[in-house]
């Protein structure tokens, strides 16, 4: 009798206990889920609404009526298709600028001993703790008409008159490819340094040459890295406003500086905020862009394997 | 690496380039410094007369002062709200775990991948709403967000690699959790909330985007002016607040690594 009543006896609580502990892993969910609340709210109320705010006035007119009218000026200008033409063409170019000067950047670093590599990561970081403003004024004064850069090529003789340097598309590529290559080169220093050196090894034993290795071996394998250069490119790139308003000197006109343009000139909302949709598209587009191209090159992947 | 191949020539001319690359990389920084000291009206390199006068014009404007002292605050503000919002969750992040951890973490690092200048319109928009155009506060919450990916960043693999046994030890021996994870976590994450903290106030000490629409007169930031400046004229105050920058800001992360391989 006491036999089976101990046995029987603790079967009700233990399937209490069981809907406790569920209860408890609920609770204990619940009360971690609420931890995020801050940084929930702030980011859906500091980012997530003002992104919001902007779709939802390129279709609004200033009394808060639905229109498309903001659309269709935006679309008949001439002007805005030159800047869409601009961002384009700066961001392209500073990538190319990026994987010219980044890649072989990376290869040395890599190649060097990791001590030496360090050190000179160390350079490489340095412009990044530095103020895009700081930067930019350096620029400046390097490139301007009497500027370091001009003195040296006229000097040399390389150029018989000071060159246009800044203030101009050129000035604003170079102040973006200087911006944007630390961040470029650091995910490629990242695959290069990962690439498992028993694959040169033995790319070299069968015979490969240098040139043939680094293209059919190397570069391959810090394909991720460099997709993840340019897919920050990109997303900086797209938007990028201060270097364009410095070293453009309002010569150079992408979306961003447009969008600056048509707020404080025109004090027009609802146009800046259909450019601005339009910039979102672009870098969406951006995004899709590389996304295929990694589908792409991992289907050549496979069928080499 | 490549030191299966015999290729001297090769590797000298890959280190030629990639010199050249680093000088173009650092030669901006580093040609302001003795801009900054030049006694001259002109940007003249080399100088030929060395004075601090453009650091007494700076420290003497009331303006830039100003702007100094507000971007201080901003950025010991922006540390104050990231790192505690931020910490917190990444602990929701890495206790919940699976898809809705994934989803957390994509939606708190969206900030970092939205264009500044969208940002900074919107936020514009909002704002005017609610007429707090060139407030502290309006700018504050900008900047904030900006900071939150950058903190969490920094402190999600603390946490991650945290042993959280430790927690449970405590609530089974009766602390609640809110002791337990100020009282076992926080002590351990001292020096990762430091970091956190640091890189905090130095994205909102650079951020420009954001300060360019949002603030406004006696609230105007460092980098604000600084624009402004750089539009207008190049003088070289604008020089000594770039070195005096660059030391802060490079002091500061030489801090962060000697601490952290000590």
């Amino acid at each position: 009798m006491t036999g089976t009543a101990a046995m029987t006896a603790p079967a009700t609580p233990d399937r209490d206990t069981r809907a406790g502990l569920r209860r408890d892993a609920r609770r204990e969910r619940a009360f971690f889920l609420s931890l995020s609340l801050p940084a929930l709210l702030l980011v859906g109320l500091c980012a997530m609404l003002p992104i919001f705010w902007i779709l939802r006035q390129s279709v609004m007119t200033l009394r808060g009526e639905f229109t498309l009218a903001n659309w269709e000026k935006l679309l008949s200008s001439a002007l805005t298709w030159k800047s869409v033409w601009t961002t384009v063409e700066l961001s392209g170019a500073t990538l190319v600028l990026c994987m010219a000067l980044g890649i072989p950047l990376a290869l040395a670093l890599a190649s060097a001993p990791p001590k030496i590599a360090n050190r000179l990561l160390i350079l490489v970081m340095l412009p990044l703790w530095t103020s895009i403003l700081v930067r930019t004024y350096g620029w400046l004064v390097l490139l301007r008409r009497d500027g370091l850069v001009n003195q040296a090529l006229t000097g040399t003789g390389i150029a018989s008159e000071p060159l246009a340097l800044v203030y101009n598309f050129t000035g604003t590529l170079i102040g973006m490819v200087h911006f944007m290559l630390p961040l470029f080169v650091l995910p490629v220093y990242a695959a290069m340094r990962d690439i498992d050196g028993n694959a040169i090894r033995a790319a070299a034993s069968m015979g490969a040459s240098l040139p043939r290795t680094l293209a059919t071996v190397v570069l391959p394998l810090s394909a991720g890295g460099i997709r993840s250069g340019a897919m920050i490119v990109f997303i900086y790139t797209l938007g990028f406003f201060i270097t364009p308003a410095v070293l453009g000197g309002g010569q150079v006109s992408p979306v961003a500086i447009r969008i600056e343009k048509v707020m404080s000139t025109f004090q027009d909302w609802g146009q800046a905020s259909a450019l601005g949709v339009l910039l979102l598209i672009l870098v969406a587009m951006a995004a899709a862009m590389l996304a295929a191209a990694r589908r792409l090159i991992g289907r050549k992947g496979k069928t080499h394997a | 690496m490549l030191d299966a191949f015999d290729a001297r020539g090769f590797r000298a001319g890959l280190w030629i380039y990639a010199g050249a690359v680093l000088a173009f990389l650092i030669l901006p920084t580093l040609i302001v410094i003795p801009i900054s000291f030049s006694a001259s009206d002109l940007l003249e390199f080399p100088p030929r007369e060395f004075s601090l006068r453009w650091y007494q014009t700076f420290f003497g404007s009331a303006t830039w002062m100003a702007a100094l002292r507000t971007s201080l605050i901003l950025g010991v503000l922006t540390a104050a709200l990231a790192v505690p919002s931020a910490l917190l969750a990444c602990v929701a992040m890495d206790r919940i775990g699976g898809r809705s951890a994934k989803a957390l973490g994509g939606y708190v690092l969206a900030p970092s991948v939205i264009p500044g200048i969208l940002l900074a319109i919107g936020l514009f928009f909002v704002l005017a709403k609610l007429r707090l155009i060139g407030t502290l506060g309006g700018i504050l919450v900008g900047h904030v967000v900006l900071a939150i990916p950058v903190a969490v960043i920094v402190l999600r693999p603390a946490v991650a690699r945290f042993d959280w046994g430790q927690v449970t030890a405590a609530r089974s021996l009766g602390a609640g959790w809110a002791r337990a994870l100020v009282q076992i976590l926080l002590p351990q994450m001292s020096f990762t909330l430091m970091t956190a903290a640091l890189m905090a106030f130095l994205t909102s000490l650079d951020e420009a985007v954001i300060s360019i629409f949002v603030s406004s007169g006696q609230n105007s930031t460092l980098p604000k002016l600084m624009f402004l400046s750089l539009r207008d004229q190049i003088d070289p105050t604008i020089a000594a607040i770039s070195t005096l920058w660059s030391v802060l800001v490079i002091g500061i992360v030489l801090i962060v690594n000697a601490r952290r391989t000590a």
